[in-house]
């Protein structure tokens, strides 16, 4: 079943126009990467989806219900969560303390989830009382995505997770990102890291000035020639 | 001769731009260490004024740490707020004793706390009875709700139309002018106080000598300040608070009800508000001028301590009120309240985000 | 709205027939009358020169100066030390006293003009001077911190007149302040000649501020302010011009100051409060239009104009012994200026006359930015690059 669906949105930030009629689907379970030059408008596509930015023209869908325009804080309580590229964490809370924000609108004891997601990432449980702001690039990302895992959304929507991060950090959280997908969240996210991120796609589509422009599946959009001159650089 | 001065802060600038974590390290432990020097240097050398001093801070902390709040969570330099704690100290004496001024005299309104039995019998050595215990209360509840109907009415239409932080801070201080004609025409000019009489100072080792009320206002700050950090450290809704001042756009993007914590945040600075103005008025006296004379220290304090931490405003506002008294010794006393922006501009040229604030 | 263009002139109109008719209603003469008319006058003169000063920085660059109050002192006392003549008791003490030194042109009478050329000029010096020292550590910082500061220095340089004995007399003041052109005529008559001199000053500011927002120096000013960071590309020294802005709006602060001192003839610390100094001044900006000479000096006259009404209705309210409101007359006009800010502020806070594109677009800009926690459901975009850069800023900024 489709879990998430956005049909020729039209969006900016204020008189700008960023996107002029993007069309992407999201199936149940799926990993999805959204691909293309830079100011293509792959961010602008999440912040709009997401409720961030108004929604000019255009519908989205969230598990079969029309949910345009809606502000995050409704998004989130029907089970869309959201990881921003930078500063996704609260830096003067501890590690704990992130993930119990996550979670701040669950009514129930949320203790165990908290253990669970932690279980996920060990490398920052060993710092869980740590000021998120004194942690690593990476440990932060990772830190960001357990938060968004609290509300144990149906989709993810991921913004350049592996930006600014070392390679060998940009496997781990890619390896997180199967790991949480396999756990049935379905994921769309934004990359600038074309290649690895598709590598791990069932889908993608490339975006270029505020339009699709391919899609296809993760392989052939590997293997496509078109693809690899223009948008993964060898 | 002009270069010669302008000179040096250019320098400043130039070095900051170019090494900015040396600067930041260096910077911010020099500045630990010198206040921390001082301090020591002030409770050896001139220890009465230096726990004079340590008393007045609290005062100032108690604001501080809502003005720190207000600051972190919504954004914005709230002028008013001097002015409310005299508003809640002058209610607190209307609680209290009934009165205000009516045309040429006096006017008792009928019925007031202080008529309560035994409301004004000395609690031990303190001066006052636990009518203005009560007192007290009523302000506190006063405040919290005119700040909250103040943020529904004024406020919020204003973020509702993304207004910058310049008309915040020009529409508070529009209202800290109205509380303090209010408080005048209330009140009157003359200075008043909660009771009447002398009390006197015990003495203590070291050369200090306190009045019982002091003390009682220290503890009265170390348990409230004990309360706000329970708050914002061990409840859902404190740690949302800290969340939001952090970052507000992730608080938003995760589900937090920033309605439901700016409320909150309007209430605890509120409620410390009030008690830091009635304790205000227990120190010194109830005097409308006095709320806008407290400006600057509240938010010397609160820009030293580094904006959004209320450990940093309760850390900042001592430094302040410590120097404040000390300064006497060196400078005419009417500098005394100056001393707060010398250091405020000291602050803002070597630290702008305080001691315990994150940089930017 | 067909409502929007009867606001400003009938606010005009309102205070024009309320401060004739009242002040006319209580008096016997006409010549009482329109004696305190053109004090009212010249007043509001000398307060649109203060809030023309406010304006160009303000307005025209951003810059949130509260310590108005201090240039405007600073203007005054200048002006007074050297037009005043040398102490003549033991109980008066203060620096300068040059004004019987100043008349040393030998023909057209200079002992009358003189002096006071030197007094406004040294006041607008010494209210540059300050600027200038003060651009230093505070331009660079973000608005509010800006006001804080302004706030500070204000307050800073109130206590060092009380303080320093010495200097200006401390709180005592200075008094006999002489004033151009007063031996022209009898002192019945004089209010008038310095009426024709104060609005001289207004109208001449205003044509050289007009000229100078077209000018190339203006030119820049606009472009800084509506996009910085491309200003700065261009080669721009944003610092450089945000610091003649700076000043030159001290400067025109200090030659109110100046008209002031020759108005009143007498300075003390107690007529520099921050109410009467600041506040009032922000007060006329706001509500007249704020980046906008022309609503800069209407602000002016209806500000003014509404504490001089309140002040009338006091005598009033003592004429027909309702004690309760004429005693607190001065504390209702305070709360309503207060209440009348944040009303202006909440409803309109353009102010009554309407933008002119070119110099306003800081009004505009000032009500995109990023605002405090809240629930626009749209975001805001970070192209406002006024912004400095340790205003801290969530996530969701810049487009990808």
């Amino acid at each position: 079943m489709t879990v998430l669906e956005a049909r020729e949105v039209v969006s900016g930030y204020g008189e700008v126009e960023i996107l002029h009629g993007v069309s992407i689907k999201v199936e149940e379970g799926e990993i999805v990467t959204i691909i293309g030059p830079n100011g293509a408008g792959k961010s602008t596509l999440l912040k709009t989806v997401f409720g961030l930015l108004p929604c000019k023209r255009g519908t989205v869908f969230f598990g079969g219900e029309d949910v345009t325009g809606q502000p995050p804080q409704a998004m989130v309580r029907k089970g869309m969560c959201y990881v921003p590229q930078s500063d996704n964490v609260f830096p003067s809370l501890t590690v704990q303390e992130n993930l119990e924000m996550g979670a701040f609108i669950r009514r129930d004891n949320y203790r165990s989830k908290i253990e669970e997601v932690l279980a996920l990432f060990p490398d920052v449980t060993e710092r869980r009382h740590t000021r998120a702001g004194k942690l690593s690039g990476g440990q932060r990302q990772m830190l960001a995505l357990g938060r968004a895992l609290m509300l144990e959304p149906r989709i993810l929507l991921l913004d350049e997770p592996s930006a600014s991060l070392a390679p060998n950090m940009v496997q781990l959280v890619f390896a997180k990102i199967l790991d949480i997908n396999r756990s049935g969240v379905a994921i769309v996210m934004v990359e600038q890291n074309a290649r690895e991120s598709l590598k791990l796609s069932h889908r993608g589509y490339v975006l270029a000035m505020g339009q699709n422009r391919l899609e296809g599946s993760g392989e052939s959009l590997l293997e496509s020639e078109e693809v690899g001159r223009l948008y993964l650089g060898g | 001769m002009v270069r010669a001065i302008a000179g040096p802060a250019e320098l400043l600038n130039k070095t900051r731009e170019r090494y900015p974590v040396v600067f930041d390290v260096l910077g911010g432990a020099g500045l630990w260490v010198l206040f921390a020097g001082l301090l020591i240097a002030a409770l050896i050398l001139y220890t009465q004024l230096f726990v004079v001093g340590v008393i007045f801070g609290s005062i100032i902390a108690l604001g501080a740490m809502g003005l720190t709040l207000i600051y972190g969570i919504m954004k914005f330099a709230h002028f008013a707020h001097g002015d409310m704690m005299m508003l809640a100290a002058y209610l607190a004496f209307f609680a209290l004793t009934g009165r205000i001024v009516g045309e040429r005299t006096e006017v008792d309104l009928g019925w007031s706390l202080d008529r309560l039995p035994g409301a004004t019998t000395q609690l031990g050595p303190l001066s006052f009875g636990y009518g203005l215990l009560l007192a007290m209360l009523v302000a506190l509840i006063a405040t919290v709700a005119l700040f909250i109907a103040l943020d529904y009415v004024i406020y919020r239409p204003l973020r509702q139309r993304g207004s910058g932080i310049v008309i915040f801070a020009m529409t508070s201080l529009g209202i800290a002018i109205t509380v303090r004609s209010v408080i005048l025409m209330l009140w009157g000019a003359e200075p008043r106080f909660y009771v009447k009489g002398i009390y006197p100072a015990h003495h203590f080792p070291f050369g200090i000598t306190l009045k019982a009320d002091q003390i009682f206002i220290f503890a009265t700050v170390a348990i409230v300040a004990t309360v706000v950090y329970l708050l914002l450290f061990r409840t859902r809704i404190g740690k949302a608070m800290r969340a939001t001042s952090d970052n507000p756009d992730l608080a938003r993007v995760s589900g937090i009800d920033t309605d439901q914590v700016i409320r909150w945040t309007w209430a605890i600075g509120g409620a410390l508000v009030a008690v830091a103005g009635v304790l205000l008025a227990i120190q010194a006296q109830l005097k409308p001028e006095l709320g806008f004379t407290i400006l600057l220290p509240l938010f010397a304090a609160t820009i030293l301590g580094g904006i959004g931490s209320p450990q940093g405003a309760l850390v900042g506002a001592i430094i302040v009120g410590v120097t404040q008294e000390v300064s006497v010794e060196f400078v005419a006393p009417g500098y005394k309240f100056a001393v707060a922006f010398v250091i405020l501009i000291l602050i803002l040229l070597l630290r702008p985000q305080g001691l315990f604030g994150a940089k930017a | 709205m067909k409502a929007d263009r009867f606001i400003t002139p009938a606010a005009w109109a309102l205070v024009t027939v309320a401060i004739v008719t009242l002040s006319a209603a209580r008096s016997p003469d006409l010549g009482g009358v329109i004696s305190f008319l053109t004090g009212f006058a010249t007043l509001v003169a000398i307060f649109a020169v203060l809030a023309l000063g406010l304006n160009v920085q303000w307005g025209y660059t951003g810059i949130f100066n509260f310590g108005v109050v201090a240039f405007f002192m600073v203007g005054a006392y200048t002006a007074a030390i050297i037009t005043k003549g040398p102490a003549t008791t033991e109980y008066v003490r203060y620096v300068g006293g040059f004004g019987d030194k100043l008349d040393f042109i030998p023909f057209l009478d200079s002992e009358q003009w003189l002096p006071f050329l030197f007094g406004t000029a040294g006041a607008a010096i010494v209210a540059g001077a300050l600027a200038f020292f003060l651009s230093i550590p505070t331009l660079r910082l973000r608005e509010d911190y800006l006001a804080i500061a302004t706030i500070g220095i204000a307050e800073l340089l109130r206590r060092v007149t009380i303080e320093e004995r010495g200097l200006v007399n401390s709180d005592r003041g200075l008094i006999g302040i002489p004033a151009p052109l007063e031996k022209l005529v009898d002192p019945p008559e004089y209010k008038f000649i310095f009426f024709g001199i104060a609005v001289a000053l207004v109208i001449l500011l205003f044509i050289a501020l007009e000229w100078g927002i077209r000018s190339p120096w203006g030119r820049v000013l606009k472009a800084i302010r509506e996009d910085e960071t491309t200003a700065a590309a261009a080669g721009k020294d944003i610092f450089a011009f945000k610091t003649q802005s700076f000043v030159v709006g001290a400067m025109i602060m200090g030659i109110g100051g100046a008209a002031y001192a020759y108005y009143s003839r007498s300075v003390s610390p107690d007529a520099f409060t921050h109410f009467f100094g600041t506040f009032l001044i922000w007060a006329m900006l706001i509500v007249g239009g704020s980046g906008n000479n022309k609503g800069a000096i209407l602000g002016a006259y209806i500000v003014w104009g509404f504490y001089s009404i309140t002040g009338l209705l006091r005598a009033y309210f003592a004429d027909w012994g309702v004690d309760v409101l004429e005693l607190r007359m001065s504390y209702i006009r305070d709360f309503v200026v207060g209440a009348l800010i944040v009303i202006v502020l909440l409803l309109r806070p353009a102010g009554l006359l309407p933008e002119e594109r070119r110099i306003s677009l800081f009004i505009e800009r000032e009500n995109k930015k990023p605002s405090p926690v809240g629930e626009p459901d749209s975001e805001r975009t970070g192209s406002q690059t006024d912004d400095p850069p340790d205003k801290t800023k969530g996530s969701g900024g810049l487009a990808s």
